[in-house]
């Protein structure tokens, strides 16, 4: 499976990451030899494998839904970009 | 002696019988670093005024007779650990200027312990490297060099394995995603464990991949590492995936025997040259001290490396989707929303980071999940399998740590897919959840170091320690570094 440039425009949209045009044809040679090498996993025989997501065998534990932290807005904020009183602030979304 | 060459232990016990103070440590480790650290590059932050206030305590703590563990015990913290009021920045340009309201819980238990934090080492950008190039702050020196070139220190805990190898700190901690403590403590000549998933708290930690990220020590001793580790270590319920488990002394496992321990060498990991002839060595050495030699065999691990470069490129692109430019870090404006996303990331992310968002995106993407995604989580489950049958034979295996030794700067950074490849023999510990080892063990041709790695069974760090002291004591491993303290 070879990435087109289109893909690989896509794949910078859906990563939120811009990519000038001129870096598409580098872009597309580096992620067409990384995944070409990921290729040869096709070749194991994985027939009824369940899947491992986790790294370790430990089931994850319940805990109570209850509020342990809050009343922090200030530290919350304190690397805050840009803010607007108790709030981040962005750039205008609805008109 | 000059205070800076004690071994973690060794400056605990001094520190005890009154032969030096914490504040007397601590300044020489402080001098080493004013004096090195521009031609290392191993530190991003020095906190001399907080170190120098906390070992005044520490010695004032000790004089009471209330010292812990660590009490006056001048250590470097990877850069990847949050440190509340101290810049952290996990090598990025993203979190330059990012200084974290709370502290991680492993760097909490560490105070906590009494140790003195003289700054925040350099790394690659988001742990994401076999060299340290990619660090947003500049690359690392390895202390060790050969004539005209200087080399790498490896990655990506390689200013946390290049400060401890100079002198300029007692121990560091570091983390380990795919092999980023113990390829780093193999090319600069000192020990470090990536202990069992679980075993160290992930909280506060800047995530890469959260079902491959533990945190661990890398120190100039294997007893060094227990006694750090001892106190990294724990349940944490603030992680999930944190094991409610005792911690052991860790320590003690140091002076342990291997008479009689079943040592598994895969059959799969057959090299040429001086690799090689260390492992046979290695292998002697723990046959000559009374263990077993067993043959076994792991044959999916031709394939961690392809797994790991879907699972941790799939779990990076989710974990680094926060870095959006608006709760903290760097913000690059744009004409709306979407626009300062992609300009903040575009801008802030450094080249080997973006190539593993887009990876992992496209792993993950519709249509590609299954062949990708689920086909790498199954062999995963293979590659964990054939640890388990071997732990049917063995308690613990011995492999070398890297294919190579420390390589020089740019010689491997045009290929990622050849960076990748560095970590062959240590990311199967990761993607199994195993904690493992790598101990200097010898030098090469060009007299540079190379380690052994141990394996063991999960939560069994202890045979870690007690064979990896083993190789420790027959090696004899003495040659120092060529820039040190």
């Amino acid at each position: 499976m070879s990435l087109d440039a289109k893909t690989v425009r896509r794949v910078a949209t859906l990563s939120r990451l811009r990519v000038e045009e001129a870096d598409i044809p580098r872009l597309q040679a580096e992620l067409n030899g990384i995944l070409g090498w990921i290729e040869q996993l096709q070749s194991v025989d994985t027939t009824g494998i369940e899947p491992l997501a986790g790294g370790g065998d430990t089931v994850l534990p319940l805990r109570l839904d209850a509020v342990t932290d809050g009343d922090q807005a200030e530290a919350v904020l304190a690397n805050a970009p840009d803010r607007a009183g108790a709030f981040f602030a962005v750039p205008k979304v609805v008109e | 002696m000059e205070p800076v060459h004690f071994t973690l232990a060794g400056a605990l016990a001094a520190m005890q019988e009154g032969a030096i103070s914490s504040v007397e440590l601590t300044e020489a480790h402080l001098r080493a670093i004013d004096r090195l650290n521009p031609s290392l590059n191993a530190y991003i932050t020095v906190t001399a005024d907080r170190a120098l206030d906390a070992a005044r305590a520490a010695d004032a703590q000790r004089a009471r007779g209330e010292a812990g563990p660590l009490t006056g015990a001048p250590i470097a913290i990877k850069d990847l650990f949050c440190t509340a009021g101290v810049k952290t920045t996990a090598g990025s340009r993203i979190l330059a200027d990012f200084i974290p309201p709370y502290e991680s819980t492993v760097t909490s238990q560490l105070l906590r312990d009494g140790a003195v934090f003289l700054g925040k080492v350099n790394l690659d950008e988001f742990a994401m490297g076999s060299s340290n190039a990619s660090s947003a702050f500049g690359g690392v020196v390895n202390p060790w060099s050969r004539p005209g070139a200087p080399l790498v220190p490896g990655g990506s805990s390689g200013g946390s394995a290049a400060a401890v190898a100079a002198r300029l700190a007692l121990a560091a901690t570091a983390t380990d995603t795919g092999g980023s403590i113990r390829q780093p403590a193999a090319f600069c000549g000192i020990a470090g464990i990536k202990p069992t998933y679980g075993r160290c708290s992930r909280f506060g930690i800047i995530a890469y991949a959260s079902s491959l990220d533990q945190a661990g020590p890398v120190a100039r001793t294997v007893e060094d590492c227990a006694i750090l580790l001892r106190s990294m270590a724990g349940h944490d319920p603030r992680d999930s995936t944190s094991a409610d488990r005792a911690v052991p002394d860790f320590a003690a496992a140091c002076h342990a025997s291997v008479k009689g321990l079943r040592i598994g060498v895969p059959a799969e990991y057959a090299l040429e040259g001086e690799v090689q002839a260390l492992w046979d060595q290695g292998i002697a050495w723990l046959r000559d001290a009374g263990a077993t030699i067993v043959p076994i065999s792991l044959p999916h691990t031709k394939y961690a490396l392809p797994t790991y470069y879907i699972v941790a490129p799939a779990e990076a692109s989710s974990n680094l989707a926060r870095y959006d430019g608006v709760r903290y870090g760097l913000r690059v404006p744009g004409e709306d929303l979407t626009d300062l996303y992609e300009r903040t990331r575009a801008a802030g992310f450094g080249a080997e980071v973006k190539r593993r968002i887009m990876i992992g995106t496209y792993v993950l993407s519709a249509g590609y999940y299954d062949a990708y995604y689920v086909k790498a989580q199954q062999v995963r489950a293979l590659i964990r399998r054939d640890f388990t049958n071997a732990w049917g034979v063995c308690d613990a295996i011995l492999t070398p740590s890297t294919p190579t030794a420390a390589f020089a700067e740019g010689a491997a950074n045009d290929d990622p897919v050849a960076m990748y490849l560095n970590d062959v023999f240590t990311v199967t510990a990761n993607l199994a959840g195993l904690p493992a080892m790598s101990v200097p063990a010898g030098l090469n041709g060009q007299g540079l170091p190379l380690g052994l790695q141990v394996i063991g069974r999960p939560f069994e760090e202890e045979s870690v320690f007690t064979v990896a002291a083993a190789i420790e004591r027959a090696a004899g491993f003495t040659t120092l570094p060529g820039m040190m303290a």
